[in-house]
């Protein structure tokens, strides 16, 4: 485990979160992650062999159901918040992915 | 005539005739007015929905006189869906998002009556304990409008202890239902993970999630707990268990019987001398009522920040993949989608979300999982034990809500580790998924309030309400008004 965070290392992070920062939060989230990390650390201290991890609390309840039909978000809603659509192909528009 | 203020006491008038939901709203219109340019409790009123729905209650009075909360204003953190009312999260991202649906929580008030006026300021998609990390500004204490109403649900407090509605939902995940309540002098529960349907509750962090009511009782509390609770199929998650009548007055009854942990080896570092003197008059006037006060251990929740904070930021990385400009909120322009993405998600984002998503994704990265993420999950699993060894000998566990009363604005902003110690003592409930609330328990010398914290095994929020009824009974905390409210009276 990284003993500090570079700006590099943040930018590797950045770019698997999707995120483009900028110069100053570069700086400010490499030394913050770093002090958060090392305060985290005292995690360590725990002895937990054997110990099996939790995900949720409880186990999830019962959650088969028939699969049937049911009604869901019309077309038009689930495209009204988007901020850019084909309304009358029912799609939503994003820059070009493949080709040029 | 003054007009009713419980939630309790408005249905009754309501129903008996002796006001209307009308009468009621524009009271609530008019104090929301008056006193939120101080406050900043209110993201988006919408005093024509609130109006027109009032309107319509009172036309059909007679119809609709057994409804639980028939008439009741309430206010909405803005992470929870409401549709076609504007829903942010207090984030850039959903600038003027209008959600296509309602909550299921959103659903069920509405169908008991309750009269929605608002959403509430909140840390960006719940991430904060003082509501200043909102993109919006921040929401003042009442109490003292120069500190923190604390977080993340602090403007549904704010608006609460302002008696500017008489009650809110929140959402908390570490604690931010009960810090808030506990630092704006009022009731604050966290129900059992699965009590409550999460459908339409922006997700932060799924396995802790869980909304809950504020007001300024105990008993106004379970009456909307009683009408939120149950299962809904569109929450895998949400519990089949039968959702008992939390509406019932037993706060004169006597604590006989009741066993309450005390875990005082956590509490001897850190809590502000006020806090702990309201805390231990507290335990004394639980045991005058008729509880029997055992000391308990929870010896692996001196971890429990850390654990906290490697999980929460995991799954909050994962659940905030979805804001990307692509079928929601706003977009930043881009040629290329990768281009769009990012730029989308930096602008965006605030600076305490962009963090938590840096280091979630970091502890979820290859090389790094198993010595954060899965150690945290298994110092989860020791957590939880601890609480069920406690709970197996004592009804209740009791602790203050914060460790420290309302801290002033913009003190830890600079300082993320400061700031996450807040929920030192409301993060276990939502580790363990236990239900828990904050009760008011006095104030310090400064003035300011302070909130005791009573948790219980799952699924027995009855057990949990009627202590906090119980003490609520022969105290008079939760009836202490602001100054800046009943100046503004």
């Amino acid at each position: 485990m990284p003993a500090h965070f570079t700006p590099d290392d943040v930018d590797q992070i950045a770019e698997l979160a999707r995120l483009k920062l900028t110069a100053e939060e570069r700086a400010l989230f490499a030394k913050q992650l770093a002090d958060i990390l090392a305060y985290a650390e005292q995690v360590q201290e725990v002895d937990t062999r054997g110990i099996p991890p939790t995900s949720h609390a409880f186990a999830s309840p019962e959650s088969l159901r028939e699969d049937q039909e049911r009604p869901g978000l019309n077309r038009d809603d689930a495209l009204a918040a988007a901020p850019d659509a084909n309304g009358e192909a029912g799609l939503f528009r994003v820059p070009r992915v493949i080709g040029g | 005539m003054t007009l009713p203020q419980t939630a309790v006491e408005i249905r009754r008038a309501i129903a008996a005739g002796r006001a209307s939901a009308s009468e009621i709203c524009e009271a609530t219109l008019e104090r929301i007015t008056a006193l939120d340019s101080l406050l900043g409790a209110f993201r988006t009123v919408d005093s024509e929905r609130a109006r027109r729905r009032a309107a319509e209650l009172d036309r059909h009075q007679n119809d609709l006189s057994g409804l639980p909360l028939l008439g009741v204003p309430i206010a909405i953190k803005d992470n929870i869906c409401t549709r076609g009312l504007r829903t942010t999260a207090s984030s850039r991202i959903l600038e003027s998002y209008l959600p296509p649906y309602d909550a299921t929580v959103i659903e069920r008030l509405e169908s008991a009556g309750a009269i929605i006026v608002g959403k509430t300021n909140c840390d960006e998609f719940a991430m904060g304990s003082s509501t200043e990390n909102s993109a919006y500004g921040a929401t003042r204490n009442p109490w003292q409008t120069d500190r923190i109403p604390g977080g993340s649900s602090g403007g549904s407090a704010a608006a609460v202890a302002a008696r500017m509605v008489p009650l809110s939902l929140g959402s908390d995940t570490g604690g931010s239902i009960r810090q808030p309540a506990a630092l704006c002098g009022i009731v604050g529960l966290k129900p059992t993970y699965g009590r409550v349907s999460r459908y339409g509750l922006l997700a932060f962090a799924s396995s802790l999630d869980q909304i809950g009511p504020l007001a300024t009782s105990v008993e106004d509390v379970g009456l909307v707990l009683s009408v939120i609770a149950g299962h809904d199929p569109r929450d895998a998650t949400s519990s089949r268990d039968p959702v008992p009548d939390f509406n019932t007055d037993t706060s004169a009854d006597s604590l006989k019987g009741t066993r309450i942990g005390v875990p005082r080896a956590l509490l001897r570092e850190g809590v502000d001398s006020g806090v702990l003197a309201a805390f231990d008059q507290a335990l004394a006037v639980l045991e005058e009522r008729g509880a029997s006060l055992i000391d308990v251990e929870l010896l692996h929740s001196r971890h429990a920040i850390p654990v906290y904070y490697l999980i929460a930021t995991a799954e909050a990385s994962s659940n905030l993949a979805r804001y990307d400009g692509g079928r929601y909120g706003v977009r930043a322009d881009a040629s290329t989608l990768m281009a769009m993405y990012e730029q989308t998600r930096g602008s965006g984002f605030g600076a305490e979300v962009k963090r938590r998503i840096m280091l979630g994704t970091y502890v979820l990265s290859a090389g790094y999982y198993d010595a954060y993420y899965l150690k945290a999950q298994q110092v989860r699993t020791l957590i939880k034990a601890d609480y069920d060894t406690a709970l197996a000998n004592v009804d209740l566990v009791a602790m203050p809500t914060s460790p420290t009363p309302a801290f002033p604005l913009g003190e830890r902003i600079e300082d993320p580790i400061q700031m996450y110690l807040a929920d030192v003592f409301t993060v276990g409930a939502n580790l363990a998924g236990l239900p828990a609330i904050s009760v008011p328990c006095g104030f310090t010398a400064e003035g300011l309030p302070v909130g005791l914290q009573l948790t219980g095994r799952p699924m027995d929020e009855a057990t949990v309400l009627h202590a906090a009824a119980a003490y609520e009974h022969v105290t008079p905390w939760s009836r202490e008004i602001p100054s800046l409210v009943k100046n503004a009276a």
